[in-house]
């Protein structure tokens, strides 16, 4: 009986998800060639002349002073963070989405998930009171 | 013959998947010609001009001669660049391209891959872009790249959280995460948009798809009057076509993600299905010419406080309003 159990489960879990998992490879795969076949095509027919100058970096006509790998500011870096901790409850929320109709228990999603918004608005208030979310 | 042709490809189905692929990502790469040549008309009328004119009927033929000029320009790579990452950007900006038009559906039985997480697998895919925008920011060597690579994270990353809550809504609604799906229950139960949370839902999918496709007000990441385009402006040629055509077919795929959520897909009387889905997406793509010739462009700082603390906040009481409306 477990191994019947089990048969099932992996014929059906894992039979689509490898089938998924090579239709989005044989996808990818024909992306990256039809950008490669075109690049090595644009390679092939184009000029090549390659000077100094123009191996510049173009930053408006004046002269490149320095590389543009120094310090650069950390605020993007606190967006990312919010953005992580938020796209990860967002996730969370979905798989409450898709079942809460056949619950048919609407007050009890609707509680639940008013809690979830509240902590993650707690969250949000906080992240706005320690001034995260003004750019300078 | 036809039937000899459907029985091969049954037999080898790997092998229909490549044909699929092929033709969906040589879709993508059409779906550009034709979207810039209606926006250069677009612009031409908003602008009172005429837009293209001399190369084919009406300049229709435009765009065509343009790509074959990029495609014959030299390919210029900046000596300071990070060379890896400077090859890599496009593809991966092109890859995540091609995988949101696989899980989309056209009309019915028309999409690549049905799947039944598809609307989780589009918010997934389409943050690879903001992988490719910060490589080619960063490895360009440039410090005008570097600023729109940056600039263009911190937008795109603040506008994805209002537009994941505004589809979140729709899947309160319908109780499913798959395209078809939705679409279906849509053709059954009316469009999604006649729902008033839908309604709020759907207007800030629409401010936060034009932060996610860089259009004016939100073009910051490749303003061209202050950052000579931006994290783009060091890639010629191809490189350069590929941003392009990808940044195009991610406007058509924004706008018909819409349609498959708010306006009910392909569903629609008398015309075929086919022709519904396109006739709802290029007017939503006109309507986003339309704002893009219209506003000027706003600041760094007032387009991500309007995300945080307009947008996410209103978009999460919304959300609970969907669940007190549509969960029954």
């Amino acid at each position: 009986m477990a191994e019947l159990f089990c048969h099932h489960t992996a014929t059906v879990l894992w039979g689509d998800r490898v089938d998924t998992l090579i239709v989005i490879g044989v996808f990818t795969f024909v992306a990256i060639l039809i950008v490669g076949v075109t690049l090595a095509l644009s390679h092939a027919i184009a000029p090549r002349m390659p000077t100094p100058v123009k191996g510049e970096t173009y930053e408006c006509g004046a002269e490149t002073f320095s590389d543009a790998w120094r310090q650069m500011n950390l605020h993007v870096y606190i967006y990312a963070l919010l953005f992580v901790v938020f796209d990860v409850e967002l996730a969370l929320l979905a798989p409450v989405a898709l079942v809460a109709k056949s619950l048919n228990a609407p007050w009890l999603v609707f509680v639940e998930v008013a809690l979830f918004i509240l902590i993650l608005g707690a969250g949000l208030v906080y992240a706005w009171r320690r001034g995260a979310l003004t750019w300078e | 013959m036809i039937a000899a042709v459907i029985q091969f490809f049954e037999q080898h189905p790997l092998l229909w998947t490549f044909v699929k692929a092929v033709v969906l990502a040589s879709f993508t790469l059409m779906i550009p010609l034709a979207v810039i040549w209606i926006e250069r008309k677009v612009a031409g009328f908003i602008q009172s001009r005429l837009g293209p004119l001399h190369v084919g009927p009406h300049g229709t033929l435009q765009t065509v001669a343009d790509a074959l000029k990029l495609l014959l320009k030299e390919d210029i790579v900046p000596d300071g660049a990070d060379k890896r990452f400077f090859y890599i950007a496009p593809y991966i900006a092109f890859i995540s391209t091609v995988l949101s038009f696989m899980v989309l559906p056209f009309a019915p039985g028309w999409v690549a891959l049905e799947m039944n997480v598809a609307v989780l697998f589009v918010i997934g895919v389409s943050l690879f872009n903001v992988v490719s925008i910060l490589m080619a920011g960063w490895s360009s060597n440039n410090k005008y790249s570097l600023l729109g690579g940056l600039r263009a994270v911190a937008q795109l990353l603040s506008y994805e959280i209002p537009m994941v809550l505004s589809v979140l809504a729709v899947v309160f609604y319908t109780g499913s995460l798959s395209l078809t799906e939705i679409v279906e229950y849509q053709v059954k139960h009316g469009w999604n948009i006649w729902h008033p949370p839908i309604m709020i839902a759907a207007l800030i999918y629409f401010i936060c798809a034009l932060a996610e496709i860089n259009r004016t007000p939100f073009d910051l990441p490749e303003a061209e009057s202050e950052l000579v385009s931006g994290f783009n402006t060091e890639y010629s040629g191809m490189r350069f076509a590929f941003f392009f055509a990808s940044e195009f077919a991610n406007n058509f795929f924004i706008t018909a993600f819409a349609a498959a959520l708010f306006f009910g897909g392909w569903d629609g009387p008398i015309l075929p299905p086919i022709v519904w889905t396109f006739l709802k997406v290029f007017v939503m793509i006109f309507v986003f010419m339309w704002v893009r010739w219209t506003p000027p462009r706003l600041r760094i700082d007032q387009i991500l406080r309007f995300a945080w603390q307009l947008l996410v906040p209103v978009s999460l009481v919304n959300l609970l309003f969907a669940i007190a409306l549509g969960v029954k």
